[in-house]
């Protein structure tokens, strides 16, 4: 394998680190703030995607479509959050699997009787449909950079306001305790359905993005969910920066990994034996280096909770 | 609050209750309608395909005008979740309650490989409407299994023969790592003869193919050749084209289908695929066939749907040969083997393996004038081309 296909091949992950961490930011948010598992958030991708393309469609446009989209996924999860998930809050860990499992099955069937079984497609816009040329004869579409400008852009944005408002300061006091951030006398509850909506507008945000690359269909969520668990542990539960840090090396692992693995099988075996256990051992990968990651630093790389 | 019966007025209804029991055979072949158990997927990631494969038998009837060889049908939908065991069990069902006079249908070779024994064993017709395993096409061929689609191995081979035919010398496989992507590359490479530059599986779960695509932009192979189901198939397809890979032949297998190609849309413009099937093939049938199910679905029809709407005008050929009398086991099944209709694909027989003998195609995503996208012939590559497997089968004569 050459240099400058080792560099692409990191480009590949980086992307794809940067749009896991658009997923898991939210859910690292809502479990680390909120003690709360949803496994729901996976399904808010969905809703996000599918939003964005049906509002696409709709208006013509893709900025306009992603513009409305937002809004809607946001009342979406505010929806979820005053329907179901706010009775749950006060039960054990248990009942919140439980429940948003139910979540997930009724909205991947919600939304096939209302678009159909069949995938729906969300064009890229016009503006980005260009692509740079970075080896012979491939193109880097100008969306993907796009989707990692709109990552960056929105690790910025979390920082900011985790670090430096007082929003963000209660967020980051109700993350390590929060009977006694409510103690001090804050609506913990308010705050929390803040959280929830912005996380689930942030997954939101990550189904509009990765649709116009992605088959937006029914359970497409699922998939990226137990990757974004996987990050929200690698990072420390609650912590951006965790997260994010978290989200590039899973991309990377996954991308380079599976590029390579089958590669440095066949050190050891013949072709076609190289070729299947190296794929087989790629998509274990990401697994171990959370064991190995987990071994050392059990709470993660950024620990919230001390 | 029962209601109160005299031990006499009990015993005039058990009587009464045993002479209909007595007489029902009869009936049934009279007048009692033929109850079919359709299995399909219908929820789940793969619903677009069973929905493909129920419409088209629903619209099969239609034209029938609800009739099986002029008796009334009763079809019972079985979705099968696409899980083995929930299949089986609601098969089983359908089998000992409803008392399912045949059971067709089916998407996936999981699914099929689990209902198998549970329906033969009954003595029951089992016609597949779109899998079909090698299994029961060679040593464990079976009188009581038909299939109007083909045999896996055909398509992916049909391919082969296609890059072998364009002249390709360099050729890279890509498909998922599962017993059916290995079984795809494996039945490429039965008839290419070229040489294979790189076989690459990615999990049935994979998403971004960016790394996949770096790697056949680094190769430059002269082709590829891929199987990507469903919404795998409409990754891939829209980040090649992004990637500006098109120029790299494409050629698939139940990747760029009438099922996907409404979200693979442009993308897929001039990607190949091979099918036995394609709606634009010229024949009074298929003309009537996709011009009503676009009309009454509102969507292209893909091969999911032409093998379903062949399965009704077989088995409604077949009960018409027998009379309607579905009693004999022997005579039903040299009805259906003689498979007297008018297939919407042209010509149709089965092997002695009951898998049909037929033309496949090579086909192309084209756009049609109103703007929508469907596969078109482009030219046959196998003639009446029998499955690799039916030699090793020994048919029983009688059941």
């Amino acid at each position: 394998m050459n240099t400058t296909l080792l560099l692409v091949q990191v480009l590949n992950g980086l992307q794809f680190g940067i749009l896991l961490f658009l997923v898991a930011a939210g859910l690292t948010l809502v479990f680390g703030v909120m003690d709360f598992i949803n496994l729901a958030h996976g399904v808010q991708y969905m809703i996000g995607a599918y939003l964005g393309a049906t509002l696409a469609a709709l208006t013509g446009s893709f900025w306009l479509g992603l513009l409305l989209a937002l809004p809607a996924a946001l009342l979406f999860g505010l929806l979820l959050e005053l329907l179901v998930f706010r009775h749950l809050y006060e039960r054990d860990h248990l009942s919140q699997v439980l429940a948003t499992f139910g979540v997930i099955l009724f909205l991947n069937q919600g939304v096939k009787a209302v678009f159909g079984a069949a995938p729906l497609q969300m064009p890229v816009p016009e503006a980005l449909s260009g692509g740079v040329r970075i080896m012979e004869g491939l193109l880097y579409p100008a969306y993907r950079l796009a989707i990692l400008a709109a990552g960056l852009a929105t690790a910025a944005l979390l920082w900011v306001l985790v670090e430096r408002t007082r929003v963000g300061m209660l967020v980051r006091a109700g993350a390590s305790n929060a009977p006694m951030l409510s103690a001090l006398g804050v609506d913990v509850r308010r705050l929390f359905m803040a959280v929830f909506g912005f996380g689930a507008m942030l997954a939101g945000f990550a189904g509009v993005m990765a649709a116009p690359i992605l088959s937006v269909e029914p359970g497409m969520g699922d998939n990226l969910l137990i990757l974004a668990f996987v990050v929200i542990v690698i990072g420390g539960i609650g912590s951006i920066r965790g997260a994010f840090i978290a989200a590039l090396i899973v991309g990377l692992v996954e991308t380079i990994g599976r590029s390579m693995m089958p590669d440095l099988m066949r050190l050891f075996l013949d072709a076609s034996a190289a070729r299947q256990t190296g794929a087989a051992l790629a998509s274990m990968l990401v697994y171990i280096v959370m064991a190995a990651i987990l071994a050392f630093r059990p709470a993660g790389l950024f620990p919230v909770r001390t | 609050m029962g209601i109160e019966t005299t031990p006499a007025l009990a015993r005039r209804a058990m009587l009464a209750a045993g002479a209909a029991l007595l007489a029902a055979p009869t009936v049934r072949a009279q007048g009692a309608p033929i109850k079919v158990g359709l299995v399909a997927v219908l929820t789940g990631p793969q619903a677009a395909l069973g929905t493909q494969l129920r419409d088209g038998w629903t619209l099969g009837l239609r034209h029938l005008e609800n009739r099986l060889g002029g008796r009334p049908v009763e079809t019972i939908v079985i979705d099968d979740e696409l899980r083995p065991d929930v299949a089986v069990t609601k098969v089983r069902a359908a089998l000992e309650r409803d008392r399912v006079d045949f059971v067709v249908g089916v998407v996936f070779s999981n699914i099929l490989q689990a209902i198998m024994r549970p329906v033969t064993e009954a003595n029951t017709f089992l016609i597949s409407t779109n899998a079909g395993p090698s299994t029961f096409a060679g040593r464990g061929c079976n009188p009581f299994f038909f299939t109007t689609s083909y045999n896996n191995d055909q398509v992916h081979s049909v391919m082969g023969q296609a890059a072998q035919d364009a002249g390709y010398r360099r050729v890279f496989l890509l498909t998922p790592n599962y017993q059916a992507g290995r079984d795809a590359m494996a039945g490429f490479k039965s008839r290419f003869q070229g040489q294979v530059v790189d076989e690459v599986y990615v999990p049935l779960t994979h998403v971004d193919f960016s790394a996949e695509l770096a790697r056949i932009a680094a190769l430059r192979p002269d082709a590829i050749f891929t199987f990507m189901p469903g919404g795998l198939g409409v990754n891939l397809v829209r980040q090649y084209r992004q990637a500006g890979l098109q120029n790299i032949p494409f050629l698939s297998t139940f990747t760029v289908d009438e099922a996907t190609l409404p979200a693979q849309g442009e993308a897929a413009l001039g990607f190949f695929s091979g099918a036995n099937w394609a709606p634009d093939m010229e024949n009074e049938q298929n003309r009537r066939f996709v011009r009503d199910m676009e009309a009454q679905f509102n969507y292209i029809p893909a091969t999911y749907a032409a093998q379903s709407y062949d399965a009704a005008m077989l088995l409604d050929s077949a009960v018409r040969r027998v009379g309607g009398n579905l009693a004999d086991r022997n005579a039903l099944r040299q009805a259906i083997a003689a498979a007297d209709f008018r297939s919407v694909r042209g010509a149709f027989r089965f092997g002695v393996n009951q898998y049909p003998v037929q033309d496949f195609w090579l086909c192309q995503v084209v756009r049609r004038p109103d703007g929508r996208f469907q596969t078109q012939t482009v030219r046959r590559v196998l003639e009446a081309n029998v499955d690799p497997w039916a030699g090793e089968c020994r048919m029983p004569g009688r059941v």
